[in-house]
């Protein structure tokens, strides 16, 4: 399938390297032409020069043909919008957008139109129950809450 | 009423000042600190440091009972998601945000923001208005009638519809001269009415046939 993503931080790399490498078609998107670099030696990938949040760069990147759309550049709300435009004006079947602030995530996961991913909550989670699973102590009110955060 | 202004920038600072003018209870956020800094000697507890996307900072704010929320930072995509959180979440009745791409013009309609200022837009159309020779000028899209347009001509010496009836004109099809400024006064047309040399005629048309219209109007003999 042909991916196209968003940001070429270490997560857009690395997602990107790994989806090539898989035998995907990819796509990366960046503002900055030095972060390109992160990419690994052997992708084979297409880089194109922009932002994501204009139609003639989506375009350029082959959104049309394109089975997903990744957003994760270090900006939640181009991310938010980037996704939103894409949803809006392509046919592209799944959009994932990375959120870092998890109130903003709630609200646009709520709207429907998009996978959100929230590292801060996810990161925070996964902190908690290693801290927590090496408590002898934990009550089953502070288990509670560690699941409200998983959710 | 109750406005929050996002974006301390120029444009976010005289237009609170006019809102504030004008008796309206005003916030202004922005979020550099430094420029909260500068502005806060002027205007007080009117200006406030925060991040408008963060929920956080629009709670603080106290938007749920706003009545407008303007977004005019200098970013396209901070402005609509600041709208778009104050709609979902705080449920603003109004919000407006200022876009720099035209292109996201139509965009912001789509994704809910009420009233979407296309700055770039209006500066074009400005530039176009003052612009002498340029004899066929867009003045105006109509806000509850998106096919609709309001445009100036000025009728020069060798036009083919100098001195000619206006009823005797061959005018696309939803289009009508609204009005004709003449010598420093403006005329209701009637279908009698002769076109003269230095008339600055006023049309009402459908969008798709500006051009048509312009070639009417415009071709010389």
């Amino acid at each position: 399938m042909h991916v196209v993503i968003m940001g070429c931080g270490r997560v857009g790399s690395r997602v990107a390297g790994i989806l090539d490498g898989n035998g995907h078609t990819v796509a990366v998107i960046e503002i900055d032409q030095e972060a390109f670099r992160r990419l690994p030696p052997s992708f084979r990938g297409q880089t194109i020069l922009g932002t994501g949040i204009d139609e003639d760069v989506l375009r350029a990147a082959r959104i049309e043909s394109a089975d997903a759309f990744i957003a994760v550049s270090g900006q939640d709300n181009r991310n938010i919008m980037a996704t939103q435009l894409v949803q809006l004006l392509f046919d592209v079947g799944e959009r994932i957008c990375r959120i870092t602030d998890p109130v903003r995530e709630d609200v646009f996961r709520r709207m429907g139109v998009m996978t959100t991913v929230c590292p801060t909550t996810t990161v925070s989670a996964t902190i908690i129950d290693t801290v927590n699973s090496h408590d002898p102590d934990t009550t089953p009110a502070q288990r509670a809450v560690r699941e409200g955060l998983g959710g | 009423m109750y406005v929050i202004v996002t974006g301390a920038g120029k444009v976010g600072y005289y237009l609170s000042r006019h809102l504030l003018e004008e008796g309206h209870e005003v916030l202004l956020i922005e979020k550099d600190a430094s420029r909260v800094d500068l502005l806060t000697e002027e205007l007080g507890s009117v200006i406030t440091f925060g991040d408008a996307a963060e929920a956080t900072t629009l709670y603080n704010a106290g938007a749920s009972r706003a009545d407008v929320l303007i977004a005019v930072t200098g970013e396209d995509e901070d402005n609509l998601v600041v709208c778009q959180i104050a709609k979902q979440k705080f449920k603003v009745p109004r919000t407006v945000a200022r876009v720099s791409n035209p292109r996201n013009e139509k965009i912001f309609h789509l994704l809910g923001v009420d009233v979407v200022i296309n700055q770039t837009s209006y500066i074009r159309n400005l530039i176009e208005q003052s612009i002498p020779e340029q004899s066929f000028v867009h003045l105006l899209d109509l806000r509850y009638a998106e096919h609709l347009a309001i445009v100036e001509v000025r009728i020069d010496q060798q036009s083919v519809v100098a001195h000619r009836a206006i009823g005797e004109l061959r005018l696309p099809v939803d289009c009508v001269i609204a009005a004709i400024g003449r010598g420093g006064h403006v005329i209701v047309p009637t279908p009698g009415t002769e076109l003269e040399p230095g008339d600055d005629v006023i049309a009402v048309t459908r969008s798709d046939q500006e051009t048509e219209l312009r070639g009417l109007l415009c071709s010389t003999c």
